[in-house]
């Protein structure tokens, strides 16, 4: 059995008036690849937050390597949406890499040649090389996701969690980050992905949570990632399920 | 130029370099109007100091100020938890506050030691008759020595945590899973705001001050794309808006304060009509041309 | 004290600035709605060079120019505001900041010259910098009379039309609603709001008699024509109170006491209001506990069974 790498236990939390999670429970095993399914407003982001301490929760525990969070901060990586910050910041895809970095460097000091190094690789191995001295609001879409995720690689944490990833992204770094994914999984790193696509799921995610503003239900996708548990999930809406099969295709084939 | 002039412009100068380094950051982190704010709130900090210590030092003003500041910051971010939207809370809070700084002035504290005119418009021209005596330097305006320690404080602060500044203001979630504490940074920004307005209060006044603070930064940020450098601009843009400022006034005969904030409207409409990259006539010309290759 | 009230320059004061604060709330309204609280703090400093202006050309003190020229000077400024965000990638807040202290520098120079030139006489020109009510003249109440209540009419007279293109422009130009005149429209009603109450209030307050009594008027309806009579309600109020305070004392200036009694108002919304108030919502903050608790038991009992 493999090391528990998150254990979340009864959290809940809330927006203004609205409880958005409430008694979620689940544990994940290293090396899972796990997405994180559900409809809108499942609350799917605020779980993240709420793991991470960057929203507060109103009742709950969550541990990390059987620690809390502050004892493993460096151990954990995350990756916000890619609309949540300011593109046109004047600052290149580089540095936004070695910002990944900082936690590392420590107060005071500057980012050395040895860290530039470093963000450079994590740039190369996104197929971004060539784009490292670009100001980030010249990048596309795609490209500005795969400088994230540069920046999450170059954090060399053991647990990832990273919001939408796929959303919005071509074909071609839709499949680079992919790839990287499953690299990190290889490497016995846990990723948690929270993914849109219903269609995909089968083929980039080994787990599956499905969440509705609680765990309808977690485990390996084979066994839990079945029409019933959707539509459990999707509030019982079979229909609209059919009709996001017909009109949702697969962009990777 | 006479030794009068002379310190006139240094302490513009100083005012220029301050507010043009903060104001970056003010930009970046889209707290121009929270500037805009403090600016009116500081006044109030001032009257409080004054009515507890009964006198105008630098240090009773400076605690006041950060206090204001601070104070802002915080009731307009309660408000905003509350359900108020951002700039409603930040509206309700400052026009509140400046108005009870006000009305303490025309009530209490009298016209004696304070002058709400003074403190809008700064009166630059007396500040070089206010002096004090230092260790190896000499003779120094009070308001100009207290300028150049506030500018010492913010550059410290700013250089020696530059990279945390930079991350904070670019993706405040991801420094915060890094433990870079996001919160406390925020509070230090807003205490280097509170110190570098009434630091400058006695030269440029509180509005014109947003002006220092607010348009160098944003006529830097049309014309680069690197931080440090945008940094560096701003600083140079606020000195020259000062110093340009000075010979306006002395030209027209009229308040230096308001013409200052106007030589930064006037770096402004430089940087937004020429800059190469971001600037009006070069997207025009852009523009120009796609529509005729399309076309 | 009430002898104050029986001058009756003092009556048609109050009088005035409690209709420009019924104009105000209610005009406060559709600038909440459309998300422009500030925006009316930039207007109010950008009128400030036209009203200087109007006095340089005409040589004396008269409030309809005046508020011609202030006006065409924060209209300029809306413009400019307008421009830079639409060519640059500076941001709104930004662009508002910088206009507003650059046309209140241009102000105060300007203000200067004419104070120097007008040989040491105030001119009277400094109250619009606080606004000082009791400095008013018949012929100035009237005019802020007209254009406060024309103000109002086109708020009221329009009400569903305002109230489409606040929530929903789209559906609003789908309706055969010119956006662009309703555009126009609204700012030209905030402009003529704003500059006639700068004599009363101020240009450095006036912001907040179009921001609190809106904000406050939230805290005790959701229905959106009751907020405006409510925050017309609290604007009037604020107006004429103020005024009266300001009277007691010998040159106490309108504007800070005009403030003061709004957000007085503000907070005792704030605290006691119906909808969404500190108190009520409390109370729905405890029951949400409870019912996460409850929630939580239940699942825990189910599990137990299972």
């Amino acid at each position: 059995m493999a090391e528990a790498v998150l254990q979340v236990e009864n959290l809940s939390a809330s927006y203004r008036k609205n409880t958005v999670l409430f008694d979620v429970n689940f544990v994940v095993q290293a090396g899972s690849l796990v997405g994180i399914v559900g409809p809108n407003g499942a609350g799917k982001s605020t779980l993240l937050k709420t793991i991470l301490n960057l929203h507060p929760s109103l009742t709950g525990s969550v541990k990390f390597f059987g620690l809390p969070f502050n004892k493993v901060q460096k151990r954990i990586g995350y990756v916000p949406q890619r609309g949540s910050v300011d593109w046109d910041f004047p600052t290149n895809a580089l540095d936004v890499v070695t910002m990944g970095l900082y936690g590392q460097i420590g107060w005071l000091k500057r980012p050395s040649r040895l860290h530039k190094q470093k963000a450079f690789e994590a740039l190369e191995k996104l197929g971004m090389a060539d784009y490292a001295d670009r100001q980030i609001s010249q990048l596309s879409g795609g490209q500005q996701q795969r400088v994230f995720l540069a920046r999450a690689l170059v954090q060399n944490a053991d647990l990832y969690f990273m919001d939408e990833p796929l959303a919005g992204v071509d074909a071609a770094t839709e499949r680079a980050i992919m790839t990287l994914l499953k690299e990190l999984k290889a490497l016995g790193k846990t990723v948690m992905v929270v993914h849109h696509d219903l269609q995909t799921v089968e083929d980039y995610f080994d787990h599956v949570l499905l969440l509705n503003r609680t765990v309808i239900q977690y485990g390996k996708t084979k066994q839990i990632f079945t029409r019933e548990n959707i539509s459990r999930t999707y509030g019982g809406d079979l229909r609209w399920l059919r009709e996001e099969s017909l009109h949702v295709h697969n962009p990777i084939k | 130029m006479t030794y009068h002039a002379m310190w006139i412009i240094v302490t513009a100068s100083l005012v220029g370099l301050s507010c043009g380094l903060i104001g970056v950051f003010l930009i970046l982190r889209k707290m121009a109007m929270m500037a805009d704010a403090i600016s009116h709130t500081v006044l109030l900090g001032i009257v409080i100091a004054f009515i507890i210590t009964r006198e105008l030092s630098g240090t009773h003003m400076l605690i006041g100020a950060i206090f204001a500041g601070l104070l802002t910051a915080f009731l307009v971010q309660w408000l905003h938890s509350l359900d108020v939207q951002q700039d409603a809370a930040i509206g309700i809070v400052f026009t509140t506050m400046f108005a009870i700084g006000v009305i303490l002035i025309a009530t209490s504290v009298g016209n004696a030691h304070l002058d709400v005119q003074h403190a809008l418009m700064g009166e630059i021209t007396f500040i070089p008759w206010n002096k004090m005596s230092l260790p190896l330097i000499g003779e120094v305006p009070k308001a100009t020595a207290l300028l150049a320690l506030v500018l010492f404080v913010v550059l410290f602060v700013l250089v020696a945590f530059y990279k945390e500044w930079k991350i904070t203001s670019f993706d405040p979630a991801l420094a915060a899973s890094l433990g870079i504490p996001v919160l406390l940074m925020h509070y230090v920004f807003l205490c280097l705001v509170s110190i570098t307005t009434v630091a400058s209060f006695d030269a440029v006044g509180a509005i014109m001050v947003v002006a220092m603070l607010i348009t160098p930064a944003a006529s830097a940020y049309l014309w680069t794309d690197r931080l440090s450098i945008m940094l560096v601009l701003s600083g140079l843009f606020g000195v020259i808006s000062a110093v340009a400022g000075y010979y306006i006034a002395a030209w027209v005969d009229t308040s230096i304060s308001g013409s200052m904030a106007f030589a930064t409207g006037l770096v402004f409409f430089i940087s937004f009509l020429f800059s190469p990259k971001h600037g009006w006539i070069a997207r025009y010309l852009r523009l120009h041309k796609t529509v005729k290759k399309t076309g | 004290m009430f002898t104050i009230l029986l001058n009756s320059n003092t009556q048609w004061v109050l009088f005035s600035t409690m209709i420009f604060g019924i104009a105000a709330g209610t005009m406060g309204c559709l600038a909440y709605w459309k998300r422009q609280s500030l925006m009316s703090d930039a207007l109010a400093h950008a009128a400030l060079p036209g009203v200087v202006i109007a006095f340089l050309l005409l040589g004396e003190k008269n409030l309809f120019v005046m508020i011609i020229g202030a006006s065409i000077s924060a209209l300029i400024g809306a413009s400019f505001i307008q421009w830079i965000r639409s060519s640059t990638r500076i941001s709104a807040d930004t662009a508002m900041g910088m206009v507003l202290s650059i046309f209140f520098g241009l102000g105060i120079m300007l203000l200067t010259v004419v104070n120097r030139t007008s040989g040491g006489n105030q001119s009277g020109l400094d109250s619009f910098i606080f606004g000082q009510a009791a400095s008013m003249v018949r012929s100035d109440v009237t005019t802020m009379l007209i254009l406060a209540l024309a103000v109002i009419l086109i708020v009221f007279v329009a009400f569903k039309e305002w109230k489409i293109y606040l929530f929903d422009p789209e559906f609003a130009k789908g309706l055969g609603l010119s956006l662009k005149w309703m555009n126009g429209l609204y700012t030209t009603i905030l402009v003529t709001t704003i500059v006639i109450g700068i004599q009363a209030v101020g240009v450095i307050l006036i912001a907040a008699l179009l921001i609190i009594p809106s904000v406050s008027a939230r805290y005790w309806t959701q229905s959106f024509q009751r907020m405006i009579i409510i925050s017309a309600l609290f604007g009037g109020a604020a107006g004429a109170l103020g005024t009266f305070i300001s009277a007691l004392g010998r040159g106490w200036p309108t504007g800070p006491f005009i403030v003061i009694v709004a957000s007085a108002l503000f907070f005792l919304s704030l605290f006691f209001g119906k909808e969404k108030g500190i108190l009520v919502k409390y109370l729905q903050l405890k029951m949400q506990k409870r019912l996460v608790n409850i929630h939580t038991s239940k699942a825990l009992r189910t599990k137990g069974v299972e």
